[in-house]
């Protein structure tokens, strides 16, 4: 029997080596057992590896920056849409998603469906707003602040000991073990990532990640934890093994049954001697290493589009524990007429 | 003392543990040992069924097995009740 066809654009093309998301998502949809994924990507520049894997991304398109407002944005996306006739938008890159949430309503009355946290529920878990979120729903967080300059560093940084870790607003961290190289650390990150850079307290442990999928209703719909063994120089695993921690799920449970979140996470969690769990941060998006998940049984990218269609779902109710993902590159030849199609035209 | 009810412990001696993804290996005798422990033998059995079938005196199974069993409390392989 043929499976139905949904059409599905998808970001974070950058299969690199600290890779967006997108890849990985699409794998979970060409997998999926209820439909057909016919894949659309979604790129903002020209060398994004997902552009050129044909047998996962069936066209691209080039979208512009999250920068240029949503005006640009909804333009662009209506223009695709006039083409591709989209049904579902996963966005995957933290700095795109308040866009694409602004643009919500807009996306529906086209009848492009998402599945994305609310506003307010991106807001309280942004990096700098982690204490408050602690305190309200009763969780373990590192202290954090966020410094908009330089004075304020150096005032935040006498009220925390050393080590500390400063983080971007999105992306990147370091950690810093005195004043010269936390100042260095300011500069670096918020040239890339800009301000506010979030100092946050170092606590020691052992870290775990989270990915899972919440219906905003306060229902666990899939869960996985998983122990990084093999961490890049830029943090991004490498190599991870799932477990079945039952603290850990049970966090998960919470986290989701207090905040009523809604669409795909991840949780970075930190064990210490202990053995409690901090919330270091709260990734409001699939993670890079979703492919895990579905390789153990969750298929959260088709869950995530079967929410956002309205279809019947049920939570994932296992998962098989002590399997691993093992991130491997790959160089793929490409002919010149494909990157100048994509360059001059932005579509490919 | 036991071993955690779910630490998972393959025939070549491969231990992972389910809660933490640690994974580690043991040699010959201490997967023997690991499944004594396993079937909850006290260390007097234990230490008793090394001599029988290893030319060795009883100070030295007795410095190692305690010395094994460090490692394993160390590696939290080890019910924390059974202590």
């Amino acid at each position: 029997m043929m499976n139905k066809q949904i059409t599905i654009a998808v970001t974070g093309l950058n299969a690199i080596d600290s890779p967006g998301p997108g890849i990985p998502v699409i794998r979970g949809l060409k997998e999926a057992k209820a439909f057909d994924a016919r894949i659309i990507g979604l790129s903002y520049e020209t060398l994004e590896p997902g552009l050129y894997m044909h047998d996962l991304v069936d066209k691209s398109y080039q979208i512009p920056y999250p920068s240029t407002g949503t005006a640009v944005l909804l333009d662009r996306i209506k223009y695709i849409h006039s083409r591709e006739q989209i049904d579902v938008i996963i966005p995957n890159f933290d700095a795109e998603l308040m866009p694409f949430m602004k643009l919500r309503n807009e996306l529906n009355t086209l009848g492009i469906r998402t599945f994305l946290p609310t506003e307010e529920q991106y807001t309280e878990r942004e990096k700098y707003n982690l204490p408050e979120f602690g305190k309200k729903y009763g969780f373990h967080v590192p202290d954090s602040e966020a410094v908009h300059d330089i004075g304020k560093l150096q005032k935040v940084l006498r009220d925390y000991d050393f080590p500390v870790v400063i983080k971007g607003k999105f992306y990147d961290a370091g950690i810093a073990h005195n004043k010269e190289q936390a100042v260095s650390l300011y500069h670096k990150i918020s040239a890339k990532w800009g301000l506010p850079v979030i100092v946050q307290e170092f606590i020691k442990g052992t870290e775990f990640n989270v990915t899972g999928l919440g219906d905003g209703k306060g229902n666990t719909i899939s869960a996985v934890p998983m122990r990084k063994q093999y961490i890049t120089d830029k943090g991004k695993a490498w190599g991870g093994i799932s477990i079945s921690d039952k603290n850990m799920l049970d966090l998960t449970d919470k986290f989701l049954s207090q905040t009523k979140w809604k669409g795909g996470f991840e949780l970075e969690l930190m064990k210490d001697k202990d053995d409690k769990f901090h919330i270091l941060e709260i990734n409001p998006r699939i993670p890079a290493w979703v492919y895990l998940a579905v390789g153990v049984g969750q298929n959260i990218p088709e869950a995530l589009v079967k929410l956002a269609l309205g279809l019947d779902i049920k939570p994932f109710a296992d998962y098989a524990v002590g399997k691993m993902f093992i991130r491997y590159s790959w160089d793929m030849i490409v002919d010149l007429e494909e990157f100048q199609q994509i360059s001059t035209y932005g579509e490919l | 003392m036991k071993i955690k009810k779910h630490i998972a412990i393959s025939d070549s001696g491969f231990i992972f543990n389910p809660d933490t993804g640690e994974s580690y290996s043991a040699n010959p005798i201490g997967l023997e040992v690991l499944e004594m422990l396993k079937e909850g033998l006290d260390y007097k059995t234990i230490s008793n069924k090394i001599l029988a079938q290893y030319n060795s005196d009883s100070d030295t199974v007795e410095k190692d097995f305690y010395d094994f069993i460090h490692m394993l409390h160390q590696y939290n392989l080890i019910d924390k009740d059974d202590e």
